[in-house]
């Protein structure tokens, strides 16, 4: 009897778990579809030219998504330049060598950082961030603002402000991912290196490479956290759908804006416009996500003999 | 215990009775009416909402303060019983609604010039060209002729102008470039006007507050935001020139003579735009705000509420517009209002 009750309890517990699973699967392939569906009068009118061309104008029913993609992909892209290295600093730092009063207080920190609304790193940036980078603007020789980098006008509402802004939003995600990734690698590999005579930077290495795969994780939560970031972006960006490769140039992102139009689209077309901005950037963070689940893939397959190199490595150092 | 039991059985009955005839009465009595829309009149909105409210607490009105797309969008759904907007509904838009819309004006409001410039403290002065210029990035010194000749005995220095306007799409933008669109052939043809547009050049920032703080954060910069948000936060702004050559600042006043030289050719359905309105002492940038409604509602009990609060708003309520900022209606609109009013059937 008893026997037979615990499969009934399996069984609900199988059925129930896969349809929560199912669910999942099921929101996101609807989440596609409707944005599909939605966007169809744009995706009929602009066909490709939609991904390609840069005129935003609502007034005239003209529509290019060109300008918000590569705003979305050069902010998100400069931020995790600045906020990878950090990131793994940090958690190198908490993980290997920090003493241990300091630890606690240092992964709260982090910790409490993600938590912060992003409105309030918004205001942040509009306060401070924003004049900071203007500062930095107007002393900026002319000589140097002839330079495509760094032209543009002075006012702090710029590329660079919103890569910045971003780069401290990603840190706290993508650090604390790789303290966690750090911490799960056995101790043994560490021991084996000390055995051989390494140094803690050495170790750290070993460390390192071991993690390698999750740490890309890791950045790519990070990565996606600013391809999705609304607010604080829009904030500080300058909201100018131009594209530019001036970090002192005011653009705009995907994100920033759905959030100013949407509410007050009218006509349909726009409202359509708006939707498959929504399913390009769906897109692409799927692409991105995709890729970098490639990337592992391809990094733990082609060098799972060679996990052992780093420490053969080391011989000399002894 | 027999007894006892039928007892309790009717005092059960008595009790479930009282309990669903107090129910009913309770859902009977509450009429409870949904709307959405504009977020510009929203103050005023919500004051005469739970004022009516104070007046007849049976009546309930809810408002969303979306946008006036927003507004446009439900109502032309069905979703909501009354729409807001501050630019009137397009031809277009009227075709997609699943009836006959009317639109109703409520209060008025204004756009008005905000700038920095270091070291000038006089109140600027700005014709209709000179701000189209500025904003079609044609004019990108403050120290232009063009602004020099209307400022006399003001210093205005060799900075470079930056354009703060609206990410968002609003309908303070749209009386902006309403206003732009008539005083410029070139904006009329170039941009052109709606809730949100291509800006030729400038920095935008997401709604009124995101533009003042634009504009006072960096240098040379000038924007429009709403006379009653300037108010409200003392920002001062520059007068503009109407079309009897007057340079006039925006106020109360100066926007409801706008309302009322406007009122003497308004049109039947009252979708009219009274920014660049002639006559003296008259304000140019100004606009309406609408409720809009089905004339032939679904809702036959609703209806009958929301026309008696309507007529409540046109008189009464009206006095609580300029203690908020809005200009309030102009009698002659008032009174077409209520004729209008009688249109919709009950």
């Amino acid at each position: 009897m008893s026997r037979r009750r615990i499969s009934v309890g399996d069984f609900l517990f199988k059925m129930g778990t896969s349809t929560f699973a199912l669910i999942l699967v099921l929101l996101v392939v609807s989440i596609g579809v409707v944005l599909i569906y939605q966007s169809m009068p744009t995706i009929r009118e602009f066909g490709f030219n939609f991904w390609s061309t840069q005129t935003w104008d609502p007034v005239s029913g003209n529509f290019g998504a060109l300008p918000f993609i590569w705003g979305t992909l050069y902010s998100s892209f400069i931020a995790i330049l600045i906020a990878a290295p950090i990131s793994i600093g940090v958690a190198v730092f908490i993980s290997e060598l920090c003493p241990d009063q300091l630890k606690q207080p240092l992964v709260f920190l982090t910790e409490l950082l993600a938590t912060v609304p992003s409105i309030v790193y918004g205001l942040w940036g509009i306060f401070v961030l924003v004049p900071a980078v203007r500062a930095v603007q107007m002393w900026f020789p002319d000589w140097l603002r002839a330079v495509p980098l760094f032209s543009g006008p002075r006012n702090g509402l710029s590329m660079l402000s919103a890569a910045l802004i971003l780069t401290i939003m990603v840190i706290p995600f993508t650090s604390s991912v790789a303290r966690e990734v750090l911490k799960a690698v056995p101790l043994a590999q560490r021991e084996t290196a000390y055995a051989l005579g390494a140094t803690r930077w050495e170790v750290t290495k070993v460390a390192l490479h071991y993690a390698r795969v999750g740490i890309i994780g890791a950045i790519m939560l990070g990565l996606g956290r600013a391809f999705g970031e609304t607010m604080a972006v829009t904030m500080v960006i300058g909201n100018t759908p131009k594209m530019s490769l001036s970090l002192f140039a005011p653009q705009y992102t995907m994100a920033a804006v759905i959030a100013n139009e949407f509410t007050e689209a009218a006509n349909d077309l726009h409202i359509s416009a708006l939707i498959e901005i929504g399913l390009v950037l769906f897109i692409v963070t799927f692409v991105i996500n995709a890729g970098s689940r490639l990337l592992i893939w391809g990094m733990t397959h082609q060098t799972k003999p060679t996990v052992t190199v780093p420490v053969r490595t080391m011989e000399p150092t002894v | 215990m027999r007894i006892k039991n039928k007892k309790m059985r009717w005092l059960q009955i008595a009790l479930a009775l009282s309990l669903a005839s107090v129910l009913v009465a309770v859902a009977l009595a509450k009429v409870s009416i949904n709307g959405g829309g504009a977020t510009f009149p929203y103050p005023i909105y919500s004051k005469w909402f739970s004022e009516y409210n104070k007046l007849h607490p049976d009546v309930e009105i809810n408002y969303q303060p979306q946008g006036s797309g927003f507004g446009i969008q439900q109502i032309q759904k069905q979703t909501v019983f009354f729409g807001a907007t501050d630019g009137p509904m397009t031809p277009d838009q009227l075709l997609g609604a699943a009836g006959k819309v009317l639109h109703f004006p409520t209060v008025l409001g204004a756009d008005v010039p905000v700038y920095n410039i270091p070291g000038v403290t006089a109140a600027l002065k700005f014709t209709g060209p000179v701000l189209a210029n500025i904003f079609l990035g044609k004019t990108t010194k403050w120290n232009d002729p063009e602004i020099v000749k209307v400022n006399p005995g003001v210093t205005l220095p060799n900075m470079d102008i930056t354009v703060a306007h609206r990410s968002d799409g609003s309908g303070t933008t749209y009386i902006w470039v309403d206003y732009l669109a008539k005083v410029s052939p070139e904006w009329k043809t170039k941009v052109g006007v709606a809730t949100a547009v291509n800006w030729p050049v400038g920095l935008g920032g997401k709604g009124n507050d995101g533009v003042t703080s634009l504009v006072k954060q960096t240098p040379g910069a000038i924007g429009y935001v709403e006379l009653i948000y300037a108010l409200q936060n003392k920002i001062s702004y520059g007068s503009v020139q109407n079309m009897s050559g007057e340079f006039v600042t925006a106020s109360v006043d100066t926007v409801t003579a706008a309302a009322a030289e406007a009122s003497a050719k308004m049109p039947a359905d009252f979708r009219v735009s009274i920014t660049n309105a002639p006559g003296k002492g008259v304000y140019p940038i100004s606009s309406f705000t609408w409720i809009l409604l089905y004339e032939n509602p679904k809702d036959k009990a609703m209806a009958k509420t929301f026309v008696e609060f309507m007529n409540w708003m046109l008189v009464d309520g009206q006095k609580f517009a300029s203690g908020l900022g809005y200009a309030p209606l102009p009698s002659q609109v008032v009174t077409m209002e209520k004729e209008a009013l009688k249109k919709i059937k009950l």
